[in-house]
């Protein structure tokens, strides 16, 4: 009763205040925040960046695309993009492969197990990667540190792991996967419980072995999950900044740079702003590409 | 036939178990070769004498001495543990009333609300940290924390809007007409219903975004200068690396006291996380 006679009340006097009240206002008020946060930190960010680096080094006068022009004439620049592509779908591809086995082997333990060591490996992943990624820096550190100790053991020499730039490039792919594949692992293994295990007894009953269960219950079944989340890893990895920053710092001789720690290289380190703004929007492209097809897979119902 | 099924069995568990081991050894290895090493004596770490995958000499804490009393440690502890609190509190206001508002009032666009998010978060902060230095440094943020509290929620709120999205459309529509019958406002629904029924994808997102801003590295490399307003991250590697000379053995024990805090988050928390990453990613 009481609600009725207010909203009768509101109708016939449609304060300031209680027009606020009402439904529609109500979730004006709510979303507000979080679009100010967006408009504010993202898009406006994003559109100053164009304009910074549109500028000269000064940010005095207005250059027009003199800065991009440079970067493309660059040596340097090809060799980051060709390197980010590289570092990009050589681990997103490890990751795939290797976190696709880990789910299945996790799938098949028994319960407790499973839980214990799904933790286990979630591990590489919760801890904060700068601080990994220093001790992936010791372990590649060539003479006093673990992998050359265990390679010499081995009867191979030990490689300079982090000065020469194909296995600089080796070490900052493996820290990678290393970090991301519990990721993987943990999405595919949330898509495994999720087909009926009736599919796997129909399959077995029409004399599917392993290999065929695989083909064509368990992949299929999995597909969309699959793309979801190789194209969600390729834009954390195209972006990535903590691995390269500390394991090599782009070098030796830019080698193994990617565009966030190329842009922060010449953008923070050199002080060449406009540049580095011109550098990191050279991601934009594929980071929209990637997100396109996220977006197109995950077609949310709304309701 | 049970006894072969029985057989085939034991066979499956025995090679899971073998595949498993590689994995966990290259999962740990880091971890033991930093714990090891935060307990080795300075000579022994630069020593090549004998097998460097054991504590050989006498294990020595002169390193986290180091670390807690002759850095500043334990101010950057304290710096990352005010930012990512208050990152997180801030978050997960934006978050539940934008998620509230999205998955049950309808307005102007709302069903374009929840790709929206979900596309903001998809923007990694290496695309947008040239123009924020411009951005913090007009604001007078350049060289304090405080620009971490401004920035941070660029890519929590996004996110945990989007899992709070999840969870808030899963809660039966009658429930809030129940509530709507007896009176509730809009905040009292909120607060009396969808929180309280939401409450693991609350942990979840909790979770996100306090680890997030524990974990975050560029932007505090990139704003901050000063050891005094550092945090956990950039703070153990900007000042245990002096040119040339490698601190091993104090940078390991750090890192491996900043990531406590998360990893033991994780460990009790563990199974929200992923229900709400999963949940989150695959709806």
């Amino acid at each position: 009763m009481a609600i009725s006679a207010s909203t009768v009340n509101r109708r016939r006097h449609p304060t300031l205040l209680s027009r606020l009240r009402s439904r529609r206002y109500a979730a004006y008020w709510m979303v507000l925040p979080l679009v100010l946060v967006v408009i504010g930190l993202v898009v406006y960010p994003f559109f100053y960046s164009i304009y910074l680096s549109l500028e000269n080094k000064k940010e005095t006068k207005f250059v027009g695309l003199r800065n991009y022009q440079r970067l493309i004439r660059y040596g340097t620049f090809w060799l980051v993009v060709g390197n980010s592509f590289r570092f990009t779908l050589t681990a997103v591809f490890f990751k795939a492969t290797l976190g696709l086995v880990l789910a299945i082997i996790l799938n098949n333990l028994p319960f407790r197990g499973q839980r214990v060591w799904r933790g286990v490996s979630l591990i590489p992943w919760v801890m904060p990667l700068a601080l990994s990624s220093l001790g992936w820096w010791w372990i590649f550190e060539p003479t006093h540190s673990a992998v050359n100790w265990v390679l010499v053991q081995c009867g191979i020499t030990g490689k300079p792991w982090l000065s020469d730039p194909t296995w600089a490039r080796v070490s900052t792919i493996v820290t990678n996967i290393w970090f991301g594949t519990p990721f993987f692992m943990i999405m595919y293994l949330a898509g495994l419980k999720s087909i009926p295990q009736s599919l796997y007894e129909a399959a077995e009953i029409d004399g599917a072995g392993a290999t065929q269960r695989f083909r064509y219950v368990t992949f299929p079944m999995l597909r969309k999950l699959i793309a979801i989340t190789v194209m969600f890893s390729t834009i954390v990895t195209f972006a990535n900044f903590d691995i390269v920053r500390i394991l090599t710092r782009g070098g030796p001789r830019y080698t193994t740079h990617l565009f966030g720690t190329y842009a922060f290289n010449i953008g923070i380190e050199t002080g060449h702003l406009p540049r580095g703004a011109a550098i990191a929007l050279f991601m934009f492209p594929v980071l929209g590409i990637a997100a396109f097809f996220i977006l197109r897979n995950i077609a949310r119902g709304e309701e | 036939m049970i006894s072969s099924l029985a057989k085939r069995k034991k066979m499956k568990m025995t090679v899971s178990y073998f595949v498993l081991i590689p994995f966990l050894v290259f999962f740990l290895f880091p971890l033991y070769w930093m714990l090891i090493t935060s307990f080795k004596t300075d000579t022994e770490i630069t020593s090549l004498k004998g097998i460097p995958l054991i504590i050989q000499s006498k294990p020595t804490l002169a390193h986290y001495k180091k670390i807690l009393f002759g850095t500043e440690f334990l101010k950057w502890v304290k710096n990352s543990l005010i930012i990512a609190a208050l990152v997180t509190f801030l978050t997960m206001v934006i978050s539940i009333l934008a998620a509230y508002a999205i998955s049950r009032l309808r307005f102007f666009a709302s069903q374009y609300f929840g790709v929206g998010v979900f596309c903001t978060y998809l923007v990694p902060p290496t695309l947008l940290f040239i123009p924020f230095f411009k951005i913090v440094g007009s604001l007078g943020l350049l060289n304090t924390k405080w620009a971490l509290l401004f920035l941070y929620p660029t890519f929590t709120a996004p996110f945990c809007t989007w899992i709070l999205i999840g969870f808030f459309s899963a809660i039966p529509r009658a429930l809030d007409e129940a509530a709507f019958v007896d009176g509730a406002s809009y905040i009292q629904m909120l607060w009396k219903v969808f929180l309280p029924v939401a409450a693991p994808g609350l942990i979840a997102a909790t979770m996100f975004a306090f680890t997030v801003s524990w974990a975050q590295f560029l932007y505090p490399l990139a704003y901050i200068y000063r050891g005094d307003q550092q945090v956990l991250t950039a703070g153990i590697y900007t000042t245990l690396i002096r040119g040339d000379v490698y601190f091993w053995g104090e940078l390991m024990g750090a890192s491996l006291l900043a990531s406590v805090p998360v990893v033991v988050f994780f460990a009790f928390l563990m199974d929200y996380y992923i229900a709400g990453l999963t949940g989150g990613m695959l709806r």
